[in-house]
């Protein structure tokens, strides 16, 4: 089992080779399989200053959250339109 | 130097006039609502001689505030029968306020048959005979800057307004003299086309910036301003760089990007039309392509972006979010292209991307257009601008398309359809598209901030809880942005740096001499929206109307499989201030 994770606009920059139409596959080699969307950004060389949204399974959650194999956990900048 | 400008299109006259007492500051959407409450009477034919179309800049037009140069058009609507505020960028905006004009008041009918262009200058406006009727916006434009110049801006209905499309849409010039920023909502362009009027000819010359009462006190409370827009990484940025068209990713992750005619809330092929893709591609493709790209003189935020072909030409402007999403997913196609092609089209045609590329995939749901089939949606856009029966209907918009085709599921409120947040996914906006008295509009009430964006604050976006409160707030904030003449991405600022309104505030006194406060500001959202609501009531339309189309409460849509359950009752608690 794995945790995809996908990024939005700069945050792809931060992880080299990152492919948009698959995302990341991350998987935990160690550790309790439990982690927080915060800890798994950090283990991914993400900033997490410029993490604003955070989805874990479609839904809206945040750094704190916990993330489990399986899950699929997506970053987003400040971003906005309309 | 503040006046009025009354056009009357069957005796041809055109007169400026001092700005009766009741309208005394107002400006914009609040200027365009009074105006049509008060001049129109609610039950006359949309497009007949007793509708009345006016344009308003905002209350900081002319000034050094950025953004604020923003036009506002205002009228009965043939798509919704209410009163309609739709409001555009370009240079028209600007123009017209340099020139002290607060409002053009478009009056009557000329004989059917016959196209007139208004001409405006300092001192004076005249209608002369169109030689550019039959047009479309772009040639339109081309050939109108031949013959009055490039100092000039301008304002054109391309051939769908000249068949009275109940989708037809208000083209602005920007900086460029192209006609790509549009009132698009409500058939405002269809209202023009029924006067006889293709086109108004702005000459800003001899204009100035407005008086302003403290011009220190402006210029710092504009500088703050302008901190505010530049510091925050939405307006700062994030909108620079990827458009609108950021949205597609995240509303796709958030379950709520409306896919195949509103039957699942996400699209396969979404990373190919995304806002990283937009921005990837211009930048491979270079040319005359640009990113970070400004509609109006003023602008900071630099949202609207060139997309380039292949070879680096002009394709179109950068399509926005909901215009990608509705030739996109809803219509079940993943072609960036394509996409950018019809919504060059939409522009020169002269039709509101949203109710016609909605129309497209209801089309398809009803059989008109098979599905995903971009090379069909290109002869039926093709038809819009021929005037064939197919182009005529899917130029009416959404709620035409649907009847004829027969589709059940067809997402319209009040005539007009929804854009591209399914409501079931995020219920605040949800909310707004069922209360507006505009007709289904994201604009009015964008609760897509605090339930997908985490800005100002934080509402789950699939729970009930909070969300009306959501909407009021920012149907009360939005009426009065539109008023200012503000562009709402201004709003990413505001909501998230109370200095930001602080500012606006400020500049508002120092212009003015008022002595305006926050409350004030949160009194005239309320005013305009009462007036609005109470103009749609003598129109006969009722609380009654406002709701969505029922399969949105009947049926889950995946990943989430939720439905909008809020109740009638319920959602007329949005306007709690008005009594009933």
């Amino acid at each position: 089992m794995s945790i995809q994770i996908k990024l939005s606009t700069t945050l792809r920059d931060c992880v080299p080779g990152y492919v948009p139409e698959t995302g990341l596959l991350f998987e935990p080699e160690d550790g309790p399989s439990v982690l927080t969307a915060g800890e798994l950004a950090r283990r991914i060389g993400l900033p997490l200053e410029e993490i604003k949204i955070v989805m874990v399974n479609c839904r809206q959650s945040d750094l704190n959250s916990p993330v489990n194999n399986g899950d699929t956990v997506a970053y987003f900048p400040a971003v906005g339109g309309g | 130097m503040f006046r009025f400008l009354r056009v009357n299109m069957a005796t041809k006259s055109c007169v400026f006039e001092d700005i009766p007492e009741e309208y005394a500051g107002l400006g914009g959407r609040a200027l365009t609502s009074t105006i049509v409450a008060r001049e129109v009477n609610p039950i006359c034919t949309p497009l007949g001689p007793h509708n009345k179309l006016v344009f308003a800049p905002g209350l900081l037009g002319a000034t050094n505030s950025p953004n604020s140069n923003r036009i506002s058009v205002g009228c009965k609507s043939p798509l919704t029968e209410g009163i309609k505020e739709s409001n555009s960028g370009g240079q028209p905006g600007g123009h017209l306020a340099k020139l002290g004009i607060l409002a053009i008041i478009v009056e009557e009918m000329a004989t059917e048959g016959e196209w007139w262009q208004l001409e405006v200058s300092k001192d004076s406006a005249k209608l002369v005979p169109s030689p550019v009727a039959g047009l479309n916006n772009f040639d339109a434009v081309n050939k109108l800057v031949e013959q009055y110049g490039t100092e000039c801006s301008y304002v054109t209905i391309g051939r769908a307004g000249e068949f009275k499309l109940t989708a037809a849409s208000i083209a602005f010039t920007d900086r460029e003299l192209r006609p790509q920023r549009h009132a698009g909502r409500g058939g405002v362009g269809a209202v023009m086309g029924s006067k006889g009027l293709k086109a108004i000819i702005i000459n800003p010359e001899g204009g100035k910036n407005h008086p302003l009462a403290d011009e220190e006190a402006f210029k710092a409370a504009s500088k703050r301003f302008a901190k505010a827009l530049t510091s925050h990484p939405i307006t700062g940025k994030g909108l620079a760089e990827y458009g609108t068209a950021v949205l597609v990713n995240i509303l796709h992750e958030a379950g709520g990007l409306p896919t195949r005619n509103f039957t699942c809330g996400q699209f396969e092929q979404h990373e190919a039309v995304s806002g990283e893709m937009m921005n990837k591609v211009t930048k491979e493709r270079g040319g005359e392509g640009a990113v970070a790209h400004g509609c109006m003189s003023g602008c900071i935020i630099r949202c609207s972006g060139i997309f380039p072909d292949a070879k680096g030409k002009f394709k179109s402007k950068w399509p926005e979010y909901e215009t990608l999403w509705c030739f996109g997913p809803h219509s079940n196609i993943g072609d960036l292209d394509l996409i950018c092609t019809f919504d060059h089209m939409c522009d020169d045609f002269g039709v509101d991307t949203i109710d016609v590329g909605v129309a497209i995939g209801v089309a398809m749901a009803g059989g008109g257009i098979p599905l995903g089939d971009g090379q069909a949606v290109l002869e039926a856009m093709q038809g819009i601008s021929d005037g064939t029966p197919l182009g005529r209907v899917i130029g009416c918009g959404t709620a035409t398309t649907g009847r004829v085709f027969g589709v059940r599921r067809v997402p319209c409120v009040k005539g007009q359809s929804l854009p591209a947040y399914d409501p079931r996914a995020v219920k605040g906006v949800g909310v707004t598209y069922a209360t507006t008295p505009m007709g289904a509009d994201h604009t009015a009430g964008y609760s897509v901030t605090a339930n997908i964006l985490s800005c100002g604050g934080k509402v789950d976006p699939l729970k009930k809880e909070g969300q009306i409160e959501l909407s009021r707030n920012l149907q009360i904030a939005t009426a009065s942005v539109d008023s200012v003449g503000l562009c709402l991405f201004t709003a990413f600022a505001i909501l998230d740096i109370p200095d930001a309104l602080a500012a606006i505030v400020d500049m508002l006194n120092a212009k003015f001499g008022w002595k305006l406060t926050g409350d004030d500001v949160v009194t005239l959202g309320q005013r305009i929206l009462s007036t609005e609501i109470d103009f749609n009531r003598r129109a006969g339309i009722t609380e009654a109307a406002d709701h969505l189309p029922d399969f949105f409460t009947d049926e889950p849509v995946p990943p989430h499989n939720t439905t909008f359950d809020f109740t009638p009752e319920e959602l007329q608690t949005t306007f709690n201030w008005i009594k009933k």
